[in-house]
Parts: C-alpha cells; sequence; structure tokens
C-alpha cells in the first residue's frame, strides 16, 4: 500500500494503482477522455492532467504509477492552466455543432469543455474534416467529432474481441474506422455508443430523437437474453426511446447486448392491443368480458386434466406465479416452462443454474463449452469469458458445431456427445487439463439439452463436472446457460409438470382439450391438436397468437413491475417505464381477473400480496442472491448410456431475430439482413 | 490516408518464391510469439514484390490481409501501420517514385529546382501525382538525411544528390529510356566529402 495526498486529503491506495484513482480514492474528480476503468490505459487525451510534488512538469494520472508519500494536487494553477491548453487543443478540430449532435446534453467534452474551456477560439486556421464511417446499421458516426481517444478502438479489441477497429493514417490525417467498410461482427456494438465520450459515435436509430433531460428513466431488466442484464429504458410520454445498460458488476459490469439495447421498436409493432375471439373460424374483436365468458364456457367443460399451460421466454415471474396459481386452483397440473423441450431437471435449482455465477468466472481456471455458442446466446457473459482468457490461463474447451468463433481461442473437442463420452472414459486429454485446475467451469447450453438424448447429456455433463472436482462445497462449476430472461424465473417456481402432469409434448400431441399460452411463441403452433382450445396471452402477434382462440392482450417488460431471474437463479427487479398499449393489461392482473370469470379467486389481490406468496413459494425470491457451492452431489435423472451421436446445433441461429420482439423489430431486421451475410450466422442456420 | 476503394484493387496476393525466401529469414529473426515484429519488413517486402511483378510499388489491402494472416495478426492491426508508414504506398504509383526532399537544407541548396525539373521532365502537375505515361509519381518527403549532398532527390530506393534543374531533367530523361544512372552525387563528389575532393588531411 502506498501513502498519498491528494489536495491534502491522505489516501492508501494498492501499490501499482495510478495516480488517477488515488484522487478518485480521495474523492476529486479528474477530467478524462481516453481512460476508462474496463480498458487498458492509453494516455493519449492529456485531460487528466494533475501536479505532482517535484514533479518537473504535469503529469497525465491516468498513466502515472503511485509512490508511498506522494503530494498530488488536482486543483492547483498548474493544473487547471495545463487542462485548459488540453482542452483548447482538443476543440481546435472539433465541430461546434452541438446544438445538432445528438450527445448534446450528455457529452463529456461539453461538460468539460464548461470548466475548462475558453469563451472564443484563438484558432483562425481551417478546421479538419473527416469522412463519415459505416461501421454497422446501429452506430451512427460523425467522425469529424472525434477527438481520438481510441476508447472505442480498446474496446473492439480488448472487450468485445473482433479487433477491426483501429487508428489509420497519421498526424492530421489519422482516422478512427475500419479501413475497409464493413460492419462490425459483435453482438456488443451499442457499447462503442456509451463509451464515446463525443459525439463521434451515436446511435443510429436514436438519431435526431431526444434530448436526455427530455427522458424520463426507468431501472429495469434486459429479458431478451438470460443474462439479466441491468438496464435503464429511457422513455418519453408513452414511447420506449432507448435502453441503455446500468453497472452492475456482479451481472454485465457495463455492457449490454445489441438484441436487448436496439430491438426495442419491435414493441410499437406487431402488438395485440385488445382482447380477441375466434368466432366462426376467424378472430374477432371482443372486450375483455367476453373473452373471459368464453374462456370461462370452454374451461368449465373441461376436466381439469385436459387442460394445460405453458410459459414462454420472455414472461416475468409474477404472471408465471399467477398462472400456476390459476391452474392449481382449477386442479391441473398439466405445466410446461420448456417450450424447446429441454431436457432440464427440475428436481433441484442447480441443475438449471449457472452455479458458479457470473462474477465467479472471474476466479474459474478451466472451461469446458458443452452445447453452447455464449457469443451468441449471452454476448455479456461472452466477454466476461473473454476477459478471463485475457487474463491468462485459462484452457477453454467447447464441444459444438466446428468453426464458431467466439472471440477468444478455444480448443474444439467434438461435434456430438462422442467428444462427451471422451471426456468421461479419460481418453480425451482435456480431462486432465479440468481435472488438474482449481476452479474448473463447465458451461452446458441450453441448446443441448433441447434434443432427445438431452437428459443422457445432462447426466454426462453432470459426470464430467464430478469427475473434474467441481462439485465442492466451496466452488460450484456447473453452469446452464439460458437463453432468455422468463425460462430461469419459471423453473424457479416450478412450472414443469406436476404430479401426474403431462409435459410439453404430451399436451401438444392432443393430451390436453385446453391450452393456456402465457407469451409462449418458442414452438411450432402447427403442433397443436386441431381440436385444441388456444387461449394466448402475450404482448406480440407472433406465432402462437394466430393459432388462439382466444387472445388476451398482456404487457411487454416494459411495461409492469416485475421480477426477472436470470441464468444464475439472481431475481432481479423491474419497473414499469410505459404502460402496455390500449387495453393490454399487466400479465397477473389479467391472471387474477381470469381467475374471478372461472369462479376461482386466487389469494391475492395486489402486487405486494403476490409477491409474498412467491417468496413463500420459493426463495430465490425471498432475499439477497448468494452464490452457493455443491452440497448435494447425487447427478440429475438421465442414463448416460442413452446418448447419441447426432452432433449438437446451435440454440441460436439468427442472433439478431431470436425473440418476439426482436423479429418485430425493423433495427433488428436490418441487422439480421446486414449480418445475415457473415458465414458463421450462415452456418448455423 | 486515401481509402482503398478508390482506385482497383486487385483480388488476391500471393507472396511469390524470392519473397517467400525473404521472409523466412525475416520472421526467424524474432523470437516465437512475437511474429508480429514482423510487420514492417514484410509490407517492405509485399511492396517490393509488387514493383518487381507490376511495375507500380504499392502493398494492396489484400496483401495487407496476407501478412496479417501470416503473422497472426488481425488485418485492422497491419492496415495502421501500412497506413501510418508513407513509405508503403496504399495506392498504385508510377514505375518510378520520385521522392523530392524539401527540408530546409534541400530548400536552401534548390530543391524548388528539382521540384521543377521533376513537374517538366516528368510531365507531374504536383505531388502526390502520377504521370499520365504510369512512369513517374511525385513525392514530397521530409529530410532524407543527406543534407551535405543537398538537394537531394531520392528515386525508389536510391539518392540522387548534389541535383539543380539541368542534372535532374538528365536524370529522368535517363530513366525514362530505362536507364538507372548511378546513385550518388551526380557532380561527381566522393561520398560526402567537400566538393571538388578532400580538403584537409592531405597527406598521407
Amino acid at each position: 500500500m502506498a501513502k498519498v495526498t491528494v489536495d491534502g486529503i491522505e489516501v492508501e491506495v494498492p501499490n501499482g494503482a495510478t495516480v488517477l484513482q488515488a484522487c478518485e480514492a480521495a474523492g476529486k474528480e479528474i477530467p478524462r477522455f481516453c481512460y476508462h476503468e474496463r480498458l487498458s490505459v492509453a494516455g493519449n487525451c492529456r485531460m487528466c492532467l494533475v501536479e505532482v510534488e517535484k514533479a518537473p512538469k504535469p503529469v497525465a494520472s491516468c498513466a502515472y504509477p503511485v509512490a508511498d508519500g506522494m503530494v498530488v494536487k488536482t486543483d492547483s494553477a498548474m493544473v487547471r492552466n495545463a487542462r485548459r491548453g488540453v482542452m483548447e487543443f482538443l476543440l481546435i478540430n472539433h465541430p461546434l455543432d452541438c446544438p445538432i449532435c445528438d450527445q448534446g446534453g450528455e457529452c463529456d467534452l461539453q461538460d468539460q469543455a464548461v470548466g475548462y474551456g475558453m469563451d472564443h477560439s484563438r484558432y483562425k486556421e481551417a478546421k479538419r474534416a473527416v469522412k463519415d464511417k459505416y461501421v454497422g446499421p446501429l452506430i451512427k458516426t460523425i467522425m469529424t467529432r472525434c477527438i481520438q481517444c481510441t476508447r472505442c478502438v480498446r474496446f473492439a479489441s480488448e472487450v468485445a474481441g473482433v479487433p477491426e477497429l483501429g487508428a489509420t493514417g497519421r498526424g492530421e490525417a489519422m482516422e478512427i474506422g475500419t479501413y475497409v467498410e464493413k460492419a462490425l461482427t459483435t453482438e456488443l456494438s451499442g457499447n462503442l455508443i456509451d463509451i464515446c465520450p463525443v459525439g463521434a459515435l451515436t446511435s443510429r436509430p436514436y438519431a435526431f430523437v431526444s434530448r436526455p433531460w427530455e427522458l424520463r428513466k426507468t431501472d429495469s431488466i434486459d429479458v431478451q437474453d438470460a443474462t439479466g442484464t441491468n438496464i435503464r429504458i429511457d422513455t418519453r410520454g408513452p414511447e420506449v426511446l432507448r435502453i441503455l445498460p446500468r453497472i452492475n458488476d456482479d451481472v454485465n459490469e457495463e455492457w449490454m447486448a445489441d438484441r436487448g439495447r436496439f430491438s426495442f421498436d419491435g414493441l410499437k409493432r406487431k402488438r395485440l392491443d385488445r382482447p380477441w375471439l375466434r368466432v366462426d373460424g376467424t378472430l374477432k374483436p371482443a372486450s375483455w368480458g367476453e373473452a373471459f365468458r368464453a374462456i370461462a364456457a370452454k374451461l368449465k367443460a373441461k376436466q381439469a386434466d385436459r387442460i394445460g399451460a405453458v410459459a414462454g421466454d420472455l414472461v416475468d415471474a409474477e404472471s408465471v406465479f399467477a398462472l400456476k396459481a390459476l391452474m392449481g386452483a382449477l386442479g391441473s397440473a398439466n405445466l410446461d416452462c420448456r417450450q424447446d423441450g429441454a431436457a432440464l431437471d427440475a428436481s433441484r435449482p442447480d441443475f438449471w443454474r449457472f452455479n458458479s455465477t457470473i462474477a465467479g468466472i472471474d476466479e474459474a481456471d478451466a472451461l469446458l463449452i458443452i452445447g453452447s455458442d455464449p457469443r451468441r446466446e449471452a454476448p455479456v457473459i461472452n466477454a466476461r469469458l473473454r476477459k478471463r482468457h485475457v487474463a491468462g490461463r485459462f484452457p477453454i474447451g467447447r464441444i459444438g458445431p466446428a468453426g464458431v468463433d467466439l472471440t477468444y481461442p478455444h480448443q474444439h473437442l467434438g461435434e456430438g456427445p462422442a467428444a462427451l463420452r471422451a471426456l468421461l472414459d479419460g481418453s480425451h486429454p482435456f480431462m486432465q487439463t479440468l481435472k488438474a485446475a482449481k476452479k474448473p467451469m463447465l458451461l452446458l447450453g441450453r441448446g443441448a439439452l433441447a434434443r432427445a438424448d438431452g437428459a443422457a447429456v445432462l447426466a454426462a455433463s453432470w459426470q464430467v463436472a464430478a469427475a473434474s472436482d467441481a462439485l465442492r462445497p466451496d466452488w460450484h462449476g456447473f453452469n446452464v446457460l439460458h437463453l432468455f430472461g422468463g425460462q430461469v424465473g419459471a423453473l424457479e417456481l416450478g412450472f414443469v409438470p406436476g404430479p401426474g402432469g403431462k409435459d410439453l409434448s404430451d399436451m401438444l400431441g392432443g393430451g390436453v382439450d385446453a391450452l393456456w399460452l402465457l407469451g409462449a411463441d418458442g414452438f411450432d403452433p402447427s403442433l397443436i391438436a386441431p381440436g385444441t382450445f388456444v387461449i394466448y396471452q402475450g404482448h406480440h402477434g407472433d406465432r402462437a397468437a394466430a393459432r388462439a382462440d382466444v387472445i388476451l392482450p398482456g404487457a411487454a417488460y416494459t411495461e409492469k413491475d416485475a421480477t426477472y431471474v436470470n441464468t444464475e437463479g439472481r431475481a432481479q427487479r423491474a419497473w414499469l417505464a410505459v404502460h402496455a398499449p390500449g387495453e393490454a393489461r399487466e400479465d397477473w392482473r389479467i391472471l387474477r381477473a381470469a381467475g374471478d370469470a372461472l369462479g376461482v379467486r386466487l389469494p391475492f389481490d395486489d402486487l405486494a400480496a403476490l409477491r409474498a406468496a412467491m417468496a413463500e413459494a420459493s426463495a430465490t425470491f425471498a432475499g439477497a442472491f448468494a452464490r452457493r457451492g455443491c452440497e448435494d452431489t447425487t447427478p440429475p435423472a438421465g442414463d448416460v448410456a442413452a446418448l447419441t451421436d447426432a452432433p449438437f446445433a446451435a440454440a441460436i441461429a439468427q442472433y439478431h431475430l431470436a425473440d418476439a420482439i426482436a423479429r418485430a423489430s425493423n433495427v433488428m431486421a436490418e441487422c439480421a439482413r446486414t449480418y445475415g451475410e457473415q458465414p458463421s450466422l450462415e452456418a448455423a442456420e | 490516408m486515401s481509402a482503398p476503394q478508390q482506385h482497383a484493387e486487385p483480388a488476391t496476393f500471393e507472396f511469390d518464391a524470392e519473397s517467400n525466401a525473404q521472409i523466412e529469414k525475416i520472421v526467424a529473426r524474432y523470437p516465437a510469439g512475437k511474429q508480429a515484429s514482423a510487420v514492417i519488413p514484410l509490407l517492405y517486402v509485399a511492396q517490393k514484390q509488387m514493383g518487381r511483378l507490376t511495375g507500380s510499388a504499392w502493398v494492396p489491402r489484400v496483401a495487407m490481409d496476407v501478412i496479417g494472416a501470416r503473422l497472426g495478426m488481425p488485418p485492422m492491426r497491419v492496415y495502421e501501420v501500412a497506413t501510418f508508414y508513407f513509405m508503403f504506398n496504399t495506392k498504385p504509383i508510377g514505375r518510378f517514385h520520385l521522392q523530392v526532399c524539401g527540408t530546409t537544407p534541400c530548400m536552401l541548396r534548390g530543391s524548388d529546382d528539382v521540384l521543377r525539373a521533376c513537374k517538366d521532365a516528368g510531365h507531374l502537375k504536383g505531388y502526390g501525382e502520377t504521370s499520365a505515361d504510369g512512369l513517374f509519381t511525385l513525392t514530397e518527403v521530409e529530410c532524407l538525411g543527406a543534407c551535405v549532398n543537398a538537394p537531394v532527390l531520392q528515386v525508389d530506393d536510391d539518392y540522387y544528390e548534389d541535383l539543380d534543374y539541368d542534372r535532374t531533367v538528365a536524370l529522368i530523361e535517363a530513366l525514362k529510356r530505362g536507364e538507372r544512372p548511378t546513385p550518388g552525387s551526380t557532380i561527381g563528389r566522393q561520398t560526402s566529402a567537400p566538393e571538388g575532393g578532400p580538403l584537409t588531411l592531405l597527406e598521407s
């Protein structure tokens, strides 16, 4: 530890820390453009200059290591003068177009210019202009505004793992770009907008839409992948205008995946905004009362065990709980939330959770990926894996389709379960790597379970984890990576067939006469037996709604106070940002009202009561999230001998069109067109 | 730097046997895992090969990609290096690359005349231009480090020193005829010794 005095405040910081970190520890704000906590230090903007006693000139604090007894001044005449000089140089070529710049109002350069800028320019020569670059359908570039901090270059090569951005040319002619005109091949491109300190990289869909002070900000959770990214929804009136990540070091650090960030325009299209009722074979608009009466008439005539319910991928825990309560009150145990048919063993939470936790990735020292493509299934978790790879000594093996670029090198062990068998009988050398590791991690993709021998894959994976000593009270190395934000919540609430209940395939094949689909768009609705009475409750007129006999319009994740559980089993709360369109209502209220119509009163009248009941039903919703070790090594059900030789397929073939909201989004459609030509996606299709 | 789209880029690039022999030697100079250090020499080899095979010594984008793949570095990192150094031509140039030094010593010693001679004899309009016959490209360079023999004109890799208008025209005419005059001083100066022969240390 080194003692450093910053403006008279004495702080202790670890050796090797930078002066900037010491200043922050002392509560002093240091202006900066190029420095970013999660990127390497560049030290090229010079805005963070401070005075260090006995140093002959101002030092760039972001790149200057502390020494014991150092005395730092952050607000001396020398510092102010130096920063003014830097600002004047930065503004030489920066255009004065703040009134038409989308960064205006939340621009680092604008803010710092207020502090250190002059009221006029002494620069009389011609300003430099730079041609705008095309880097993809999501990012708008105005390169004349670029101050060449190289944050985007470092983000692309260090965090996103796509070293496609760079600085070409030199001196006055230096430009940031891709040199070869092309869209950046990353699922994290939106983060470039956040890290750009000026208006050079801005959001294309958000261009000229709004000013930050006009926006109402609501905390929420991204449900479009299972990471549980903490987000902030910016709204103006009834419209979602943009979505930004919030910082949560345990989950998403400060990154966010593109699908969650840019697909919200799909929330305005193809929406179900009023109840519909099938009359004589065609869907006709109806009132809530008519819809409920139709449901009551049909369901009351059915036997309880001939009614089933399926929960979708994007649903919140509250509505799943309400639907389970409704089905329970009706006397049906036909529940399923595994639309993809994933053979998840629901008997114990650690069979379906990401037990090592996302933050735990930083501690792991070996990784085996089975049937998963984390880059497309959970880009932010993939960035975390990449971060671990960059830190070094992290052997990675993967079983799955060949030729997948995860943005970090890894050993391809095989395409199918044969490689699992080889690991189990010890004939594959990677098993030794796993055994040698102190904290080996096994990442099992949900896609690897959605197949005929899914249960065997689950059991075999568990056995590999057990054999590599990954199942210990102090380290749980067995992880399942889910695909969407609603999947784990339903599992935590036990939305799976109860005693004597039918699962999805039984229900579809005529096992039930009435089927309640709660946002369930993840399977082919043509599989539903023709005579089945289908109730679709959800927010998008996607695949399943067309098959429905009654449509109940629900709320999307931006439109309700709700709880979502991420792949770790971490329950996180989202708040209502905008109201659902038209007559659409929050889903738990719909189910509560449907219960009344069916003559079964559900035991909660408001959200608080529902949440209390939910917390009682599952500890996941009761307290704070904590990482757990493996107390019970009993394997999941499933016979390893049943492993087939069919290769694992990609769970998400087209990243930008993977869920109902994204499929309704124009922005995502354009992304799919742009990236559809990428070989990695093509191969996965 | 100009974007590569503004001129015709070859579709493929491959190092020939001569280049490959050079590359093997170059790459072997660096320890394993540090092969990226060889990027500058390899760009130079590519540029030389283009000059040898097509008569225009430049580095097409595909060549940079090939170098990136060869050295295990992302193509963007190669583009950054290639565009940083003006010695690498990222667009096609003429058969002869006339590089006029215009830095102070050369300027004082008459580089303006050299420039005028290049323009007149090479039929060039100005810096950055390539003549219509594709023979010459004119570039302004900073100090070439041959100030004692100023003014200097660098043709491809060769220095021609102590030039004036007439001698520059003669040099360019010779180049047009396919000759390569001996590089060095054009007034018979011995290396960088004083004009007309040594003035000191006369007795051996």
